[in-house]
C-alpha cells in the first residue's frame, strides 16, 4: 500500500518537467503579451478614421454617378490627356530606372572607388528631400537660367526628370541586397566554362536580379503616377501638354469640381492598385524561383 | 572596360540628375553670402511657417510612432483574422498620390455631409487649419514606423518577453523593460524617417490647409509661394533649410539603419 504510491510518485517528477515546460506556450499565444482586442480595435479604427473611411469616401464620390458618369469626368479631354501623360511618362521613368537603377547597383556592390560609401548615401537623398525643393532644384539645372542652356522647363522631358528624381532609390535599393547575396561561384563556374562576360550576364545574374528589377520598377512606377510635387514648379502645369493627373486632380479641387476630381482620383487609385497586385505577385514569383 | 563605362555611367547619372541640381541650388542660396539668407529665414513669414511646419511634424510623428509600436506588436505577435489584410492596408498610403490624400481628407472632414457637416455645426474646423494638416501629415508617414520596427520585432522574437513574462512581469513592465529595450535603434531609425517625411510633406498639405500665408502656410508651402511671387532668395533659402534637414536624416538614418 505505502509502496504504491511512492512508485508512482517517482516517475510522475521525473517526467513533470517537459510536460510542464510545453503547456505554457499555447496559453500565451491564446494570450499574447499585448491587449490584442483593445489594441486592434484602436489600430483599425486610427486607420479607419484617417486611411480607409476618406479613401473610400474618394471612390464613392468618384462613382456613385454610375459608369458612365465616372468614365464622362475620367474622359474629360484635360483629364484623359493628363492620365496618358502620367501613365506613358511613368512607363518611361520605370523602364530607364530599370537600366540605370541596375547600373548603379552593379557599380556599388562590384567596383570600389573612393567616396564610395558616399555615392551609396547620396541615393536615398531623393526620398528625404521634400519633393516641392526636388523641383526647384531641377529647375535650376535645367531651367530657364541653367548654366548648362539646357532648357527643359514647361516641356514633357521636364515631366521625365522630375520623376526619375524622385524614383531614383527604388530599382537600385530592391537589386542592391539580391546583388550583395548573389552566389559568385555561379559566375565562376560559367566563366571557366568558357561563357563571355556578356553571356554570364544574361544567363547567371539577370536572370537571378529579374525579380528585384520588376518590383523596383511597379515601386518606381507607382511613385510616379501619384507624383505631385516634383512637377509644380518644373513643368509648368500646361494643360494637353505637361499637366499630370495629380495637378488636374488639384485643379478641379480649386475650382471646386469635386465629383470630378474624386472620378480622376478613382481611376489613379485603380491603376496603382492593379500595379500593387502585379507586383505582389512578381515577389511570389522570385520567391518561387529562390 | 566595361568596368569603367559602367562607372562613368553611374557617375554621370547620379551627377546630372543629384548632385548638380542640388549643390546648385545650396550655391545659389549662399552666392551672396549669409547674411541675405539669414535676413529671408528670419521674416516673420518665414519663422511662422517653420513654427506651423514643426508642430504639425511633431503632432503627426507622436501619433504615427503610438500607432506604429502598437501596430507592430500586433501584427509580429497577434494571432487574429485578417492580419495579412492588415498589413496590406498600412502599406497603402504609399501607393496614394498626396493629392488624393487631401481629396480624401476633405470628402470627410470639410464641409460635406455627414462627419464635416456634424463637425462645422459644432464649431470644429478640420480642413484649412491645424487638424486637417496634423491628418493629412499622419496620412503619408502612416507606414514608416510600423515598417521599420516589424523585422526587428520578428528577429528578436517572443522568447525574452515570454520568459519576463512567467517571471511575473506584467504587460507593461515587459513592453518597457523587455521589448522597448530590443526595438529602440528600429524605432529611433523609423522616427527619423517619419519626422523627415512630415516635415518634407507638400502636396496633401497643400490641399488641405489652403494655403494661407501667416496661418497654415508651411515650410514646403512657403518654398512654392515665394517662389511663385519671384522671391527666389526666399524661396532659395527655405528649400537649402528643408534641404539640410533632409541631409541630416539620411546621415541619421545611415546611422541608425538595423542591420548595417
Amino acid at each position: 500500500m505505502t509502496t504504491a504510491p511512492t512508485t508512482e510518485a517517482e516517475p510522475d517528477v521525473d517526467t513533470s518537467g517537459p510536460v510542464r515546460v510545453s503547456p505554457p506556450p499555447p496559453r500565451y499565444r491564446r494570450r499574447p503579451p499585448v491587449g490584442t482586442g483593445l489594441g486592434l480595435g484602436t489600430a483599425v479604427l486610427y486607420l479607419s478614421l484617417i486611411v480607409l473611411v476618406p479613401l473610400g469616401a474618394v471612390v464613392w464620390r468618384g462613382t456613385r454617378g454610375g459608369p458612365d458618369a465616372f468614365w464622362r469626368a475620367v474622359t474629360t479631354p484635360d483629364s484623359w490627356a493628363s492620365l496618358k501623360l502620367t501613365v506613358l511618362a511613368s512607363l518611361l521613368v520605370a523602364a530607364i530606372n530599370v537600366v540605370m537603377g541596375t547600373v548603379i547597383a552593379w557599380v556599388l556592390v562590384r567596383d570600389s572607388f573612393p567616396g564610395k560609401s558616399i555615392v551609396d548615401t547620396l541615393i536615398d537623398l531623393p526620398f528625404a528631400l521634400p519633393t516641392i525643393v526636388a523641383g526647384l532644384v531641377l529647375l535650376a539645372l535645367y531651367g530657364a537660367t541653367s548654366p548648362l542652356h539646357l532648357n527643359l522647363a514647361y516641356t514633357q522631358a521636364s515631366v521625365v526628370v522630375a520623376l526619375l528624381f524622385v524614383t531614383l532609390p527604388f530599382v537600385v535599393r530592391t537589386v542592391q541586397p539580391v546583388l550583395l547575396e548573389l552566389d559568385r561561384d555561379m559566375e565562376q563556374a560559367a566563366y571557366s566554362l568558357g561563357a563571355s562576360p556578356g553571356v554570364t550576364f544574361r544567363r547567371i545574374i539577370l536572370p537571378n536580379l529579374l525579380p528585384a528589377m520588376l518590383s523596383g520598377a511597379g515601386l518606381a512606377f507607382t511613385r510616379s503616377i501619384a507624383e505631385y510635387g516634383s512637377t509644380v514648379l518644373l513643368t509648368g502645369n500646361l494643360p494637353f501638354k505637361t499637366q499630370v493627373a495629380a495637378v488636374n486632380i488639384f485643379g478641379r479641387i480649386e475650382s471646386d469640381d469635386i465629383s470630378s476630381a474624386a472620378a480622376v482620383s478613382t481611376a489613379l487609385l485603380v491603376v496603382a492598385f492593379v500595379v500593387l497586385i502585379l507586383l505582389d505577385l512578381v515577389q511570389r514569383w522570385g520567391m518561387r524561383r529562390d | 572596360m566595361t568596368k569603367w563605362f559602367l562607372r562613368a555611367a553611374a557617375l554621370l547619372y547620379l551627377l546630372f540628375l543629384l548632385v548638380l541640381p542640388v549643390g546648385l541650388i545650396a550655391w545659389r542660396t549662399f552666392q551672396h553670402g549669409l547674411s541675405p539668407v539669414w535676413e529671408a529665414l528670419s521674416s516673420p513669414e518665414a519663422v511662422h511657417a517653420f513654427e506651423v511646419t514643426l508642430s504639425v511634424a511633431v503632432w503627426a510623428v507622436v501619433a504615427n510612432t503610438l500607432f506604429g509600436v502598437g501596430t507592430a506588436l500586433l501584427l509580429v505577435r497577434g494571432r487574429f483574422y485578417g492580419k495579412r489584410v492588415l498589413g496590406a492596408l498600412i502599406d497603402l498610403p504609399l501607393a496614394v498620390s498626396p493629392v488624393v490624400v487631401g481629396l480624401a481628407l476633405i470628402l470627410v472632414y470639410g464641409r460635406f455631409e455627414p462627419v464635416g457637416g456634424w463637425l462645422e455645426r459644432h464649431g470644429m474646423q478640420v480642413i484649412f487649419s491645424l487638424p486637417g494638416m496634423v491628418l493629412a501629415t499622419i496620412f503619408v508617414s502612416l507606414p514608416l514606423v510600423v515598417r521599420a520596427i516589424v523585422p526587428v520585432l520578428e528577429e528578436m522574437g517572443a522568447d525574452q518577453e515570454q520568459a519576463a513574462h512567467t517571471l511575473g512581469a506584467g504587460r507593461w513592465q515587459t513592453f518597457r523593460r523587455i521589448t522597448v529595450p530590443g526595438i529602440r535603434w528600429a524605432l529611433a531609425y523609423g522616427v527619423v524617417l517619419c519626422l523627415a517625411r512630415a516635415l518634407g510633406e507638400f502636396g496633401a498639405v497643400a490641399v488641405v490647409s489652403g494655403r494661407l500665408v501667416g496661418q497654415t502656410q508651411t515650410l514646403t508651402l512657403f518654398v512654392e509661394e515665394r517662389f511663385q511671387n519671384f522671391d527666389q532668395t526666399a524661396a532659395f533659402a527655405a528649400a537649402t533649410a528643408l534641404a539640410l534637414i533632409a541631409v541630416i536624416t539620411l546621415l541619421l538614418a545611415k546611422l541608425l539603419r538595423p542591420n548595417d
